[in-house]
């Protein structure tokens, strides 16, 4: 075992991005550090000879178990010989055991998993078994079996426990390769003749080069503990100093001497943890890499309920009260990585009636689903309201202080007077809760209902939604209904609790033209029966059309132009409005608008 | 449910005649080389094929290992080639020691990372950087080590905890919750520096999902979305780090059994392979990988109770 297979296990391409991680890495203090002591620890186990002349095997009766001295740096052990000797050429072969483990792991676990994952089949299947067979293997039990059978040699044992390890390295390569096969510059180097091999050097290693050498130093470290561990219990060969078996040695004498079970120990934690630290800061350079272009965290802001600085419901303007709702110079902001934010919402105004439909019209990122989110109180955590008023039947939503909607002023207007009808049908449903449960638990929290009332009432709002067969949908999983049914339950959630205002968010976008048409036509429906006013932000001038009676237009992140469907959509006044309808009618006969016959229902 | 279950249940089984087969035929296969072993360099070569014969090691490997595979079914897994023990009793007498560590390690670590990787994920701040911190050490820091600190300053040093030995729960339940607290401390660490790490990052990953969005739009509380759904669908993950750290934990307990000198499995795994008592190395081995396979269908069992979708496929 040389010491340049230590210094890099893994031979594998170095292409240019590599070295913009590892120039991170160099910047991170944390990374450095951890380098710096595995880089110092190794050199000096290699120069042991140079840097003590001392034989680490020298024993020395008359001084045993000395404090540190001229002659001993770091004292002696109890059979008088040099500690800092021995723990020098202990550290040749800690390293060099460590390095044959991952070696082993990398030559077990990435080429199966290069071929499990790129060709799948039989193979895919055998080599899977065999890797879940070896992660139910406890590795110490394992390797004492070994030792048992086979002898103390640490190559016996860490060559074993290098198998045992494959299967962390096939399983990162086969997952990285299984979701790179599906990726389209694969394809088109498949379609322009390349062979697999090169297809598999070229561009699938590329893609989990990174990973595998965080893993390997991560395994390194692993291997390192395990060893030690092993000779800690005595199981090592004795033959030769080990860190392990100091610490045996120190263990036993503890009583005597604590400071010589120090040294192993402090030798043993600082390389192990320098490896662990260096395959972390080598994966934060890497997702850094990757992630730092859409920081958005998308979790939900709580303000607290009790809150100083509310805007008093007195300072709502009195015209503001006339509409159920009003959104007026509404500004929302995400804060950008340097520092700056980002505005996606800005000085937007409309309102709502009861029992009217408006429609918020733009191209996506124009800032429509901001403005619905930022009514319903549902804005990601790290966007904030900058500027404007969210006024509900009367009552002003924004907290000044927050820059959020207030949660003590919204928590009991949601779902009972504000509700909401997602875009995406399927993943908007709970997979682990049944449908029935989903329809029913706000009816129970937010009504008071018994169990079996919201039970009877959820099941006739199935109905009402035009489920066919209700009990069988009551009582299904999501993942048991299709997506238009879903959408159907979406929409029964969302009226169950009979509110006076519904935001629908694209809410045909995600289903079948067939099925579109049926989900508007049940929208119209109960926006009739119940009076609801509704929000709905679409890009489908054709949804708008079919349902709404004003309309609003908006396009980066401001409004181009609002007010009557049938105004906008004959003698639109902006030249944007007028492309945006273009483009959605293009191709397309162009139909009588506003017509009960038009073509959402007709489909 | 009932065929998952099944299923399960026939792979578990497959799972443990392969690496009953793979470890005899890997502690065996030396073959005379054993004999010799036991009996020392200063034994002549007849007392040696005596001894082998005696012990039937002279027979060809795939004869053993059908002789040994037809007694182990009926639960007889040979005896002690040192104390003539039978390897069952041997194995069953000191069960309770390393179950009662196992069993504790792991209600404790479930508890301790469930309740970290919540606070971390949704109070974020100074409980997310600790949990992420600790996530570090229990990578850094060998568990063994953390045994040894806290073996030497706790109970050698403080003299707060016993240093060694076990007892009983049935003879007085507070000295063994004593005996065991050093032991059970030292692998709990390393187990919720995995596992709490796992299951923040999965709640922090569940609720930037649209459906919570979509159940905090029909007014239910907070709190019942994030301790009844939220907790639900991030739970699979943790608990598969769980069941691998539990594969960790058999390991974990013998060298922590050494440590504290508790006379659980663990030490008889030791014991047996210093002295090259092979029937009970085996044995060892084989009742491992059955607490493995057991705890691997109870957390299959539980992921498919909490993830209808985990039932089907």
């Amino acid at each position: 075992m040389t010491e340049a297979t230590i210094a890099s296990p893994v031979s594998l391409p170095a292409p240019r991005s590599r070295t913009r991680i590892v120039r991170r890495v160099l910047r991170d203090p944390v990374g450095i550090t951890a380098l710096a002591i595995l880089i110092v620890a190794i050199s000096a186990s290699y120069l042991a000879g140079f840097i003590t002349p001392i034989d680490p095997n020298a024993t020395d009766l008359s001084s045993v178990l000395a404090g540190p001295s001229g002659a001993h740096p770091l004292g002696t052990d109890s059979a008088g010989r040099d500690v800092l000797a021995r723990l020098l050429w202990g550290g040749q072969s800690t390293f060099a055991a460590a390095a044959l483990a991952t070696v082993v792991a990398l030559a077990a676990g990435v080429p199966s998993g290069l071929i499990a994952g790129y060709y799948g089949g039989w193979f895919d299947a055998g080599t899977s078994w065999i890797t879940n067979m070896l992660m139910s293997l406890p590795a110490v039990v394992v390797l004492l079996a070994a030792r048992a059978a086979l002898g103390p040699s640490v190559w016996i044992s860490m060559a074993l426990f290098g198998v045992l390890l494959g299967p962390s390295f096939f399983r990162l390569v086969r997952t990285s390769v299984i979701s790179v096969r599906g990726e389209l510059y694969v394809d088109a180097a498949r379609v322009s003749g390349l062979s697999d091999a090169r297809i598999i050097s070229r561009h699938v290693l590329y893609v989990v080069r990174a990973p595998i050498v965080i893993q390997a130093a991560i395994i390194a470290g692993i291997a390192i503990g395990i060893q030690a561990g092993l000779e800690f219990l005595g199981l090592g060969d004795s033959s030769a100093p080990t860190w392990g078996m100091m610490l045996n040695e120190g263990f036993r004498n503890v009583l005597l001497s604590p400071l010589f079970l120090l040294w192993p120990a402090l030798a043993i934690t600082l390389v192990t943890a320098a490896f662990a630290v260096l395959g972390n800061s080598l994966r934060d350079a890497l997702e850094d890499d990757e992630i730092t272009p859409r920081t958005k965290g998308r979790a939900i802001k709580h303000i607290p309920h009790s809150e100083a600085g509310l805007v008093p419901t007195g300072s709502v303007a009195a015209a503001d009260t006339d509409h159920l709702l009003v959104v007026r110079d509404l500004s929302v902001e995400y804060p950008r990585a340097d520092g700056t934010t980002k505005r996606v919402v800005d000085g937007v105004s409309f309102h709502v009636d009861r029992g009217e439909v408006v429609g918020i019209v733009g191209e996506s990122g124009s800032g429509k689903t901001q403005t619905a989110f930022s009514v319903l109180g549902l804005l990601p955590e790290t966007a904030s309201i900058a500027e404007g008023h969210i006024v509900f039947d009367g009552i002003e939503l924004v907290s000044r202080t927050s820059g959020a909607v207030s949660r003590s002023r919204m928590d009991p207007l949601r779902g009972t007077r504000i509700a909401y009808v997602p875009q995406e049908p399927m993943s908007n449903l709970d997979p682990a809760f049944t449908v029935g449960y989903q329809l029913s638990r706000p009816l129970v929290k937010r009504l008071g209902l018994s169990r079996a009332a919201a039970k009877k009432r959820a099941l006739e709002l199935l109905a009402t939604v035009g489920i066919p067969d209700p009990g069988r949908t009551y009582a299904a999983y999501p993942h048991e209904i299709s997506g238009g049914m879903a959408q159907r339950v979406l929409i029964a959630g969302a009226v169950s609790c009979e509110p006076d205002l519904l935001i629908a968010d694209e809410p045909t976008t995600a289903l079948d033209v067939t099925v579109q048409a049926e989900v508007l036509e049940l929208l119209r429906t109960l926006q009739s029966e119940l009076r609801m006013g509704v929000l709905m932000v679409t890009h489908n001038f054709g949804v708008v059309a079919d349902l709404c009676d004003r309309v609003v237009v908006m396009r980066d992140s401001r409004i181009v132009e609002s007010g009557d469907v049938v105004t906008i959509l004959s003698r639109p006044s902006e030249d944007y409005t007028r492309t945006l309808l273009a483009s959605t009618l293009e191709g397309k006969t162009p139909r009588t608008l506003l017509l009960s016959d038009s073509a959402g229902e007709t489909a | 449910m009932l065929v998952f279950l099944g299923r399960r249940i026939l792979s578990g089984a497959i799972l443990l005649v392969v690496i009953s087969a793979l470890t005899f035929t890997l502690i065996f296969s030396t073959g005379g080389n054993i004999a010799r072993t036991l009996l020392g360099d200063y034994a002549t070569d007849g007392q040696v094929a005596l001894k082998a014969q005696e012990l039937g090691l002279d027979r060809p490997l795939v004869e053993q290992l059908v002789n040994w595979f037809t007694h182990a079914v009926t639960g007889d897994f040979g005896r002690s080639w040192f104390t003539s023990e039978p390897v069952t009793q041997a194995i069953m007498g000191r069960l309770p020691v390393t179950l009662s560590i196992v069993f504790l390690v792991m209600t404790i670590s479930v508890v301790l990372s469930v309740t970290l990787g919540l606070l971390a994920a949704t109070k974020r701040g100074l409980v997310d950087r600790a949990t992420q911190g600790l996530a570090i050490f229990g990578a850094a820091v060998p568990g063994f080590i953390v045994a040894i600190v806290l073996v030497t300053t706790l109970a050698l040093q403080a003299r707060i905890f016993p240093a060694t030995g076990f007892v009983p729960f049935g003879q007085d339940p507070a000295a063994w919750a004593l005996s065991l607290f050093l032991p059970v401390a030292a692998l709990v660490v390393g187990t919720v520096a995995a596992s709490a790490q796992q299951i923040r990052s999965s709640i922090i990953d569940v609720l930037r999902r649209d459906y919570v969005r979509t159940l905090r739009s029909r007014g239910l509380g907070e709190r019942e979305i994030l301790l009844k759904h939220v907790l639900r669908s991030a739970s699979p993950p943790g608990l598969t780090v769980l069941a691998l750290q539990f594969v960790g934990l058999l390991g974990g307990t013998v060298i922590v059994e050494q440590v504290f000198s508790l006379p659980g499995i663990g030490f008889l795994a030791v014991q047996s392979t210093t002295r090259g008592d092979l029937p009970v190395v085996l044995g060892v081995v084989v009742f491992t990988v059955i607490m493995v396979i057991l705890i691997n269908l109870a957390i299959d069992v539980l992921v498919g109770w909490l993830n209808p979708k985990a039932r089907i496929s």
